[in-house]
């Protein structure tokens, strides 16, 4: 049995195609939607719980992706609240992927979500509790 | 051709006087040489906010009826443990002490979320604390228990005052075992994973009056967001470590005693600090002024990142035991720059100081004397090791 998390990005062609739907019908997967989002010309996204045999899930899946969908694992979102962070820069040394850079101008902390892999060393190392996770 | 703190606050008063930063100090003396920075400035003023665990707050809680001892008894404040040993309703609360129920290190690491240091900090902030109190009564004090919530605009006296803060220098932390460990300076990663660090630098106070010329017991200070004194040399003081040809200390050298109306503080400048794996903490904001007396002055506060020096040491080993050994001197702006090279590997840095706040303190200050609101002061009595030879090498 498998139960993950993942994210669907949907080509703008397949927006209005029942793709969930098979996945019940043809292979047999539960799921759970924990996030949907889709707007005209612009590509859909899906955040699921799926749930099922290891063979339907993997079947499941391979069909997802001949039809285009990129799939990727769900990751934690990492999120500063500036109103507590006091720019020290201890989670600089700890931030793997430079998502975490000192402003040499201002001397004050940036944070760059794109470049976050969501590894948490920053929420450990943070002594005001300013680096948050969410879903 | 020197000043004296008076003729400074002559010009301090008629709005005169000429106050920098110690960060804008380093290009002017750069620029002009000593003897025209003595003639065009009369204030640097300096800055630093770090996690400072020898740090509390002691109050009044002001009269009960019937009336209570708190001391000899035992008191919390939001549950974390204030010291009950002074007189009727006098408590002391400390910046690491932690709740009786907080699991500590017994789920490794411990995340220490709530401490002294966060009380203190929600009392300055104006919340509403929670004060429990066992007392065990006397003919005099009859009560045996409190148990309300006070506020700091209700406490008779509220006051901040820390035995050590202000270190003039100090470690840089490096991890070269094989796990990752939690220290004070924060999480340091297995095989110098990185670099960890925790001053001010070029506009840390002790390191801009290196020798204590100027600062000594009696300083009036930026303390917390409010006006503070120092109070005496801080435990640990030591300033006969290595120094540098201009008299930098190249080790953790002098500390000093603070103290302050609490009342007058801010929770901007005064944060509760958890440090994982190590405890709780308090962040606190100084800031001292420098009176540009003489030469030797202009060139103490011209001291810049290039010029000061930390040691590197491990602290997986070499500081728990105690071994002395460091592995390298490296300097504050290497440190700044994000990056130091130990044996070739290039090590990231990261500090546990904010040098954002401490800039905005120093200027903070800055604006103070500028307004005339700040006055400077001749110390009372000399922190131990003013009295030393110093050689200027320039």
């Amino acid at each position: 049995m498998i139960n993950k998390k993942i994210v669907l990005k949907f080509p703008p062609s397949l927006v209005d195609q029942p793709i969930i739907c098979k996945l019940v019908k043809d292979f047999d997967l539960e799921f759970n939607i924990l996030k949907a989002y889709v707007t005209p010309d612009e590509e859909g996204l899906l955040v699921i719980e799926l749930k099922g045999k290891d063979k339907n899930y993997n079947e499941g899946i391979e069909y997802l992706k001949s039809k285009g969908i990129i799939i990727q694992t769900l990751k934690q979102r990492i999120m500063k609240n500036d109103e507590k962070c006091v720019h020290c820069g201890v989670c600089i040394s700890v931030c793997p992927t430079k998502a975490l850079l000192m402003d040499i101008d201002t001397m004050k902390v940036e944070f760059i979500e794109d470049d976050c892999i969501a590894c948490e060393h920053c929420i450990l190392a943070c002594p005001v509790g300013a680096m948050e996770a969410t879903f | 051709m020197g000043k004296t703190i008076q003729e400074i606050n002559e010009k301090i008063k008629s709005g005169k006087a000429v106050v920098v930063t110690a960060e804008e100090m380093i290009e002017i003396v750069r620029k002009k040489g000593e003897s025209r920075a003595v003639k065009e400035v009369d204030v640097v003023t300096t800055g630093t906010f770090g996690p400072m665990c020898s740090s509390g707050a002691y109050f009044n809680i002001g009269p009960r009826k019937p009336t209570i001892k708190i001391g000899g008894g035992k008191c919390y404040l939001n549950d974390v443990p204030a010291y009950a040993g002074y007189a009727a309703l006098d408590v002391l609360i400390g910046a690491t002490a932690l709740p009786e129920d907080d699991p500590k290190n017994k789920y490794y690491p411990g995340r220490f979320r709530y401490g002294g240091g966060h009380v203190i900090e929600d009392l300055v902030a104006g919340k509403d604390v929670h004060l429990k109190v066992e007392a065990y009564g006397t003919d005099c004090y009859p009560g045996k228990e409190l148990d309300e919530f006070i506020n700091i605009k209700n406490l008779r006296n509220a006051i901040l005052y820390n035995p050590r803060n202000s270190y003039q220098n100090y470690n840089v932390a490096v991890n070269l075992s094989d796990k990752v460990i939690y220290t004070y300076l924060g999480v340091l990663r297995p095989r110098m994973g990185n670099a960890n660090y925790s001053s001010a630098g070029q506009l840390s106070p002790l390191l801009n009056d290196p020798f204590y010329k100027t600062i000594g017991i009696g300083t009036r200070i930026f303390l917390g967001g409010g006006v503070g004194y120092i109070s005496w040399y801080g435990t640990q003081h030591n300033p006969d470590v290595e120094r540098t040809e201009r008299g930098v200390p190249k080790r953790p050298a002098g500390t000093i005693a603070v103290i302050g109306d609490l009342k007058q503080m801010s929770p901007e400048y005064l944060k509760g600090a958890s440090i994982t794996g190590y405890g709780a903490s308090l962040y606190v904001g100084m800031g001292i002024p420098i009176p540009i007396l003489d030469e030797e002055m202009a060139f103490y506060t011209s001291v810049s990142d290039v010029d000061i020096y930390a040691p590197v040491v491990d602290y997986s080993r070499a500081y728990p035991q105690g071994t002395g050994e460091i592995i390298k001197e490296v300097t504050y702006k290497e440190l700044r720059s994000g990056e130091i090279k130990i044996c070739g590997k290039g090590i990231p840095t990261g500090s546990l100081a904010s040098y954002y706040m401490a800039r905005k303190i120093a200027n903070e200050l800055k604006k103070w004397i500028e307004e005339g609101k700040f006055l400077l002061t001749e110390p009372v009595e000399r922190l131990p090791g003013w009295e030393k030879e110093v050689k200027i090498i320039r």
